[in-house]
Formats: C-alpha cells, sequence, structure tokens
C-alpha cells in the first residue's frame, strides 16, 4: 500500500526563523533548484513520517502576498497554483503585529493554515507573552509553539499539519477579515457581478478574486480578463466604477484603505492575546548596534570584517588549493605515465584535467567565502552592512547589499555573481552581476605583475593600482548607464528590517555553503569541461604541422654533439656541459611548442584576429595569448610563456617582452584589455545560470569586449597622437 | 514635519503618506499606519538610511523614502 504524501508549504516573514524550521524538518534530505522561470531559490524536502510521506516546500520569505517582488509573486502563485494541502505560518513572537499582516492575506486563500509560533523564549525575554489559545480561536486555526534552532515543537507542528490536512475542507471560513461596510458592500457587488454576469469558472476563491480585483491586482486582473470573454469591457467598467466609488468614500486609493484595516483587524487580535510588561529589558542587539553602526566605528569595524572574510578565504584557502593542485598534479602525471600516447590521452592530460582542475581549485575559496556570507546573513549582520553602504551604492542606482557581490568579485567572480544572490530585486541583482567583472580578478594580477614589472619597473604598483581604479570607475559609469537604460526603473524601495542578531547555528551554515558550492561545482563543471575541450581541441590540431625546422632529428643532432664533448671533457667539465646540453634541448622543446601553438588552429585564429588587435598595440601572440585567457586568465601568462618561448620563470618572460616589439604604451593597453575583456568560461556560465538567460551573459560578453576594445584603443591611438610609447 | 527631519532620539506620530503607489503601499504592509509612533533609532554614518522602530522591530528607509511621511506630535524620547 502507498503511504499517504502530503505537500505542506511553509510561509513567514523572512527573519521569521522559516529557514531554521525547515533544515530542522527536513535535516540534510533537502533539494535546493530554482523556481521555474525565475532565479529564486526554490528549496523542498521530501521526509517520511508518522506513516505520511511528507513534501515541504520552503517558500521564500515574504512581508505579504502583495505581487511586488518575484518573490511574492512565486509565493502566492505556489499557494493558489499547487494547492499546498497545509500551509505552515512561521510567526516570529517577538513581531506578532506585522507577522500577522502576511497571516491574514494567507487566510484570505482558501488554504489550510496552521500557525507555527516560533521563538516565543526569546519574545518572553522582550517582555511579550501571547495567549496561543485565545490566538488560535480568534483566527479559528491551530497554534503550536515552536523554538526552531532548539528543535522544539517540531513533532507537535507536523502531527497538527497532518491532523488538519485530513481534516473535511472549508472548515475554516468563518473567521476572516471584516472590512467596514462599504468595502464589504463593493466585495459582495463585484463577487455578485462575476457570478452572475461574468459565469466565468475561477480558479480561485471567489471573495478573494473580488478582493484582489478591488485592490487593482495587476496578475489577477489579467488572468480574469482572460476568462471574461465579451463580458471583458463591463467587468472592467464594474470594476473601475467600484474602485472610484471607493476612492471617493475614502480619499485614498482602496488597496491602501484595505491594508490600513487588516492591520485594524490585526489590532483587534493583539489586544486581546499579547500582554507585554512595561519593564523594558535590555536590548542586547541594540547595544551591538551601538557598536556595529556607530557613526564613527561603524565603517572600520565593517572594513576589518570584510578584511578577515578574505583573509579566511584567499590566506587559508591557499593551502587546500594547493593541496587539490598537487593533487591535480599527481593525478596528470600518473595518467600520463599509465596511458599510451594517443590523441586521447592528449586530451584528457593537457585538455580536461587542467581544464577542469582551473576550476575545482576554486572550491576551497568558494566554500571558505560562503560559509563567511552564510555566517553574515544568519547573524542578521549583512542587513548592517546594507545599512552602512547603501548611501554610496545608491550613487551607481544599486542596493546596499550589492557591495558585497562587487567586493568579493576582486577575489574571483564566480562566487561573487553567485553572491548577487542576497539581493531581492531581480534588476537589481541583474545590474549587479553585469557590473562585477569589471572588479579585477584575483587571477587578473599575476598578468599585470608580469606585464607592469617588466615596462613599469619602479612604478609597477602605482600602475597596477591604476587598473584596478579604471575597473572600479567603469563598473560604476557602466551601472549608472544601464540603471538609465537597459534596466530603468526606480531601483526598489530601501525599506528593509534590520532583524535582531542571532547566534548562527553551525548546521544551517554548512547546509547554506554546501549548497551554494555544490550548484558551483555541479553547473560551472560542465561548462568548463566543454570550454576547456574546444580550448584543447584548436590548441592541439592539426596535427600534422609542417615544422619550419625537423626538430626530432635536431635535438639528436645536438644530444650527439654534446655527448661526444662529455666523453672528451675531463671529470670537472662534464657537469657544465651536461647542463648545457639540458638547456640546449630544452630550448628546442619549447621552440617546438611555440611553432606547434603558432600553427594551431589557435594560432591560426589569433593572427586572423590579430589585425583587430593591432590598433591597441597588441601583436598576435598577444591575441592568441587573450584567447586563452576565456578558459582562465591564469593561463595568459603561460600562453605568453609559450608563444614568446621562454622557460617557466617570470623573469624570463619579462626581458622577453622588453626584447620583444611591446612598448609601455601597449604593455598598458594590453592591461587594460585584460582588466575589460570577456570574462572567463566559469564565470560566463555562472552569469548565464544566475540571471537565468543567455542573452545578459551574450549581453555581458559583447558589452565588455567591446568597451575594452573601445578604451584601449583611445588609450593606445590617443598616447601616440601625444608622444607616449 | 517630514519624518525624514526627525533627530536621533524623537519619536513621533504618523500623519500622512504622500508618494507613489508602491512605496506607500510596501510601508503601509510594514505597520506604518496613520496614528503609528515611530522612533527615530539612528541615521547610517553617511547621514542616509536612517533606522526607524516602529511596532516594535527595526526597519530602515532612505532618507527620500522618509521624506514622505509626516509626521506629528515629536518629541524626545529617553
Amino acid at each position: 500500500m502507498h503511504k499517504k504524501s502530503i505537500t505542506i508549504a511553509l510561509a513567514g516573514n523572512p527573519n521569521s526563523g522559516k529557514t531554521t524550521i525547515f533544515n530542522s524538518i527536513t535535516g540534510t534530505r533537502q533539494k535546493v533548484g530554482n523556481w521555474p522561470g525565475v532565479t529564486v531559490e526554490k528549496k523542498e524536502g521530501l521526509i517520511s513520517k508518522f506513516g505520511y510521506d511528507l513534501k515541504i516546500v520552503d517558500l521564500p520569505g515574504t512581508y505579504s502576498l502583495t505581487p511586488f517582488s518575484i518573490e511574492e509573486i512565486v509565493a502566492r502563485d505556489f499557494v493558489l497554483e499547487e494547492c499546498p494541502d497545509v500551509v505552515i505560518d512561521i510567526i516570529d513572537a517577538s513581531n506578532l503585529e506585522r507577522s500577522l499582516y502576511l497571516a491574514t492575506q494567507l487566510r484570505e486563500t482558501d488554504c489550510k493554515v496552521i500557525f507555527a509560533l516560533n521563538m516565543a523564549d526569546v519574545a518572553l525575554t522582550k517582555g511579550t507573552k501571547i495567549n496561543a489559545e485565545k490566538l488560535s480561536e480568534l483566527l479559528d486555526l491551530p497554534v503550536v509553539f515552536t523554538v526552531g534552532n532548539k528543535n522544539e515543537g517540531i513533532d507537535t507542528l507536523l502531527t497538527k499539519a497532518i491532523e488538519l490536512a485530513g481534516s473535511p475542507a472549508k472548515i475554516q471560513q468563518k473567521r476572516k477579515v471584516k472590512y467596514s461596510k462599504d468595502i464589504e458592500n463593493a466585495i459582495v457587488k463585484l463577487q455578485d457581478f462575476i457570478e452572475n454576469k461574468v459565469k466565468a469558472k475561477l480558479a480561485y476563491n471567489l471573495r478573494w478574486t473580488a478582493i484582489k480585483l478591488l485592490e487593482n491586482d495587476k496578475i489577477v486582473k489579467e488572468r480574469i480578463l482572460l476568462k471574461a470573454g465579451d463580458k471583458r469591457d463591463e467587468l472592467l467598467q464594474e470594476i473601475h466604477a467600484l474602485r472610484s466609488h471607493l476612492m471617493d468614500r475614502f480619499n485614498d486609493d482602496p488597496e491602501i484603505v484595505m491594508t490600513d484595516e487588516r492591520y485594524g483587524f490585526i489590532a483587534g487580535i493583539i489586544k486581546k492575546t499579547l500582554t507585554s510588561s512595561s519593564q523594558n529589558r535590555v536590548d542586547i542587539s541594540r547595544n551591538i548596534d551601538f557598536f556595529l553602526t556607530h557613526r564613527y566605528l561603524g565603517f572600520p569595524i565593517f572594513i576589518l570584517f570584510i578584511w578577515a572574510m578574505f583573509q579566511l578565504t584567499f590566506s587559508v584557502g591557499a593551502y587546500p588549493m594547493d593541496w587539490i593542485d598537487r593533487g591535480v598534479n599527481l593525478f596528470a602525471t600518473e595518467l600520463n605515465n599509465l596511458l599510451p600516447d594517443s590523441v586521447l590521452k592528449d586530451l584528457i592530460v593537457n585538455g580536461i584535467i587542467p581544464g577542469v582542475g582551473s576550476v575545482i581549485i576554486f572550491l576551497p575559496n568558494i566554500l571558505i567565502l560562503f560559509f563567511c556570507i552564510a555566517v553574515f546573513e544568519d547573524t542578521g549582520y549583512m542587513a548592517r552592512a546594507a545599512f552602512l553602504m547603501d548611501r554610496i551604492m545608491h550613487v551607481i542606482g544599486l542596493h546596499g547589499k550589492s557591495f558585497i557581490p562587487m567586493l568579493m568579485g576582486f577575489g574571483c567572480n564566480v562566487p561573487a555573481v553567485v553572491a548577487a544572490r542576497t539581493l531581492e530585486s531581480e534588476k537589481d541583482r541583474i545590474l549587479t552581476i553585469l557590473i562585477t567583472p569589471f572588479m579585477s580578478c584575483s587571477a587578473k594580477l599575476p598578468i599585470y605583475i608580469v606585464l607592469a614589472g617588466a615596462f613599469f619597473s619602479a612604478k609597477a604598483g602605482t600602475v597596477i593600482f591604476a587598473v584596478y581604479l579604471i575597473g572600479i570607475i567603469v563598473s560604476i559609469v557602466s551601472g549608472r548607464l544601464f540603471r538609465t537604460t537597459l534596466l530603468k526603473g526606480a531601483d526598489a524601495p530601501f525599506v528593509m528590517e534590520l532583524p535582531p542578531y542571532r547566534a548562527p547555528m553551525i548546521s544551517s551554515l554548512l547546509i547554506h555553503m554546501w549548497d551554494r558550492g555544490k550548484i558551483f561545482l555541479k553547473k560551472v563543471g560542465g561548462v568548463i569541461l566543454i570550454g576547456s575541450i574546444i580550448i584543447w581541441a584548436l590548441s592541439a590540431f592539426p596535427v600534422n604541422i609542417r615544422y619550419s625546422l625537423d626538430y626530432a632529428s635536431e635535438i639528436v643532432r645536438v644530444e650527439t654533439l654534446y655527448e661526444a664533448e662529455i666523453t672528451a671533457a675531463g671529470k670537472f667539465e662534464r657537469d657544465v656541459i651536461e647542463k648545457k646540453k639540458d638547456m640546449a634541448i630544452a630550448k628546442l622543446i619549447m621552440a617546438r611548442r611555440a611553432e606547434k601553438t603558432e600553427k594551431s588552429f589557435l594560432g591560426k585564429i589569433g593572427k586572423s584576429i590579430a589585425p583587430l588587435f593591432a590598433p591597441l598595440g597588441i601583436d598576435w601572440r598577444g591575441s592568441v595569448a587573450l584567447l586563452t585567457g576565456i578558459v582562465a586568465k591564469e593561463i595568459v601568462v603561460s600562453s605568453m610563456g609559450i608563444l614568446y618561448a621562454v622557460e617557466k620563470e617570470p623573469d624570463a618572460l619579462q626581458s622577453a617582452l622588453v626584447k620583444s616589439d611591446i612598448t609601455p604604451l601597449s604593455a598598458f593597453s594590453m592591461m587594460l584589455f585584460v582588466l575589460l575583456y570577456l570574462p572567463c568560461i566559469a564565470t560566463m556560465g555562472t552569469i548565464w545560470r544566475e540571471t537565468g538567460a543567455f542573452k545578459w551573459m551574450l549581453f555581458s560578453v559583447l558589452y565588455s569586449t567591446s568597451l575594452a576594445w573601445i578604451v584601449c584603443f583611445c588609450v593606445y591611438q590617443g598616447g601616440k597622437i601625444i608622444g607616449i610609447n | 514635519m517630514l519624518l525624514s527631519e526627525m533627530k536621533e532620539g524623537q519619536s513621533g506620530i504618523i500623519s500622512g503618506m504622500s508618494g507613489n503607489g508602491i512605496l506607500k503601499r510596501r510601508i503601509r504592509e510594514m505597520g506604518f499606519l496613520k496614528g503609528t509612533r515611530v522612533y527615530v533609532e539612528k541615521y547610517a554614518p553617511l547621514k542616509d538610511p536612517l533606522e526607524l522602530i516602529v511596532k516594535g522591530y527595526h526597519i530602515s528607509l532612505r532618507v527620500e523614502e522618509a521624506a514622505q511621511i509626516t509626521v506629528d506630535d515629536v518629541k524626545q524620547d529617553s
């Protein structure tokens, strides 16, 4: 026999402890995905309990069901369209009045609702006591006390929810918000009109539909009008007439009046259920905020936290990175020795392993970074950071919270783009994602060091700093540009709760970290794999290259030449000559590699696009190096090493660069190009994923690359005109 | 008086709201109702946004948003 399955949705305000309750119900058996069509995280958990299969769906945290943000639309659509068997509304006991607003809206739908009165212990220390029986009676629904972070009341909550799911439908019709007479009349009139004139079969509760139409809810209106057929215009007129009547009567929009009246209804409940002692207990959060958002101390402390986060991520992360790097190298070497020579081996050893390895290596960084961010979010500090930074970010037309992703961009763009998830408005999120890649990531630094070191010696530090600064300026200018064109519209109201500080739960931090890390591994791993195979293929083929020199026989010739010398030489000189021999052979191998790259498809592409780069002062070798940088920016340096045919040490590359026809001006131009042009494959894949649209990735690629070209053109040509070299 | 003109440590009673529909409705839903007492906890270090206490919880608004709310009975709270 199949067990009965029940769908339970968790609704609640942000910071109500909803995620904690979700985690303690489902443990690790949860699935994180996206809601269809939007980039809002969807969390689900399947568990078996009390003989039932329970599907727990964590709805986005919202303050209301008025469809302003995607989160609210997603939450409301789920409640209305998917009709979960029970909705658990998680109520922060220390915030009862505001929490009840969402509750009244939930009660207006046909759903069976149960209250989880969460963190009543905290509320009690603040002097707030809630009469749960009275509350349950007044709203005609079950109320259960829970303490999410101590796992208390969870089983009772589930038992009650299962009980409620099994109870006959429509049992809870009695206690709903009663509006004032005029509004109730309008509701009834509209209900009649829809029922008798339009005769449309409605998907939703009739009273609820009428209320939403009076509130001028665009989504509901659209859906009803679709069903109204030829009665469409009449219905529109009726709604308009009723609304303007109410507008005259109250001298305000009906939706505003109804919001007020819901709060009036709530005030009545509060009066009967809540007792607060007059004695004001010490508010710990306020004391903490005295320092953390202090006029003078706030910023220094914030900078300290961010600095600590970077230290942890990049210094501590360097150790596991090193282990992974060694592991990958060892693996590649072992495979190299094990497998017989073939194209397949070349693909695996020189294509897939280094390609995927170059991404896996970021995993420790990303996990640590997300752990830190989870700490910021779960403690409540994230909201304070946004509070501090909002004035600055507002200049670009962004929300204070955009600061974190942009700052993280200096480390690595991949986690930075994912971190934009913390932004609630989709426009803010996309805007942040588009300008984050201009924050120069750490992988670009080696390129600057090589180029600036070679051409600006003593002033190298200043030049690199200038490059970083230009990146910041470009992101600000681009941000303003996008805000006034592509992503127009007022930025979302800043209205942001500053929740009380809470001690984070380690399990929740780990779940948070792992969820995001997993996304990184899964999706980006796929893109990187394909990308590195393509780049490998372009550089490995064609196989039969006609070399300008028969390297194999040349190597043999050099070898025999030195062998003869070695046998002739004395004991002491032998070592010296041995070394000379090795160097001569290494030189030949390097030259062969350089020629192979030059004559590969990649080299040919590089040469054919070289005319595009010529006006920027970048030769074909630079062009090829930049192309390989698409896989990962670190590769640019090693590509230059191969192309300028030098040994591995950066000093050798620098002196080779100085000897080539690169000038300080063209080196600077190349640095700017590296700064601005398209992000690496991993970042592109992440942008695609996080914006949910290929077009944004494409836009990012085209915008950044053409901007890079224009900026470098102006700098190089302008520089030449005013006589700089 | 406008809410944005209040100083740290002052409280006042909301008497009205102007401005566009979305903001107006959103802050209503967050509990900014006529007749509700709102307390100015502090301004951010750069003077914008500001932190308020309303209905027992802490919330921040930008100064330009607070400028759309009028308040009466402004007094210095301890």
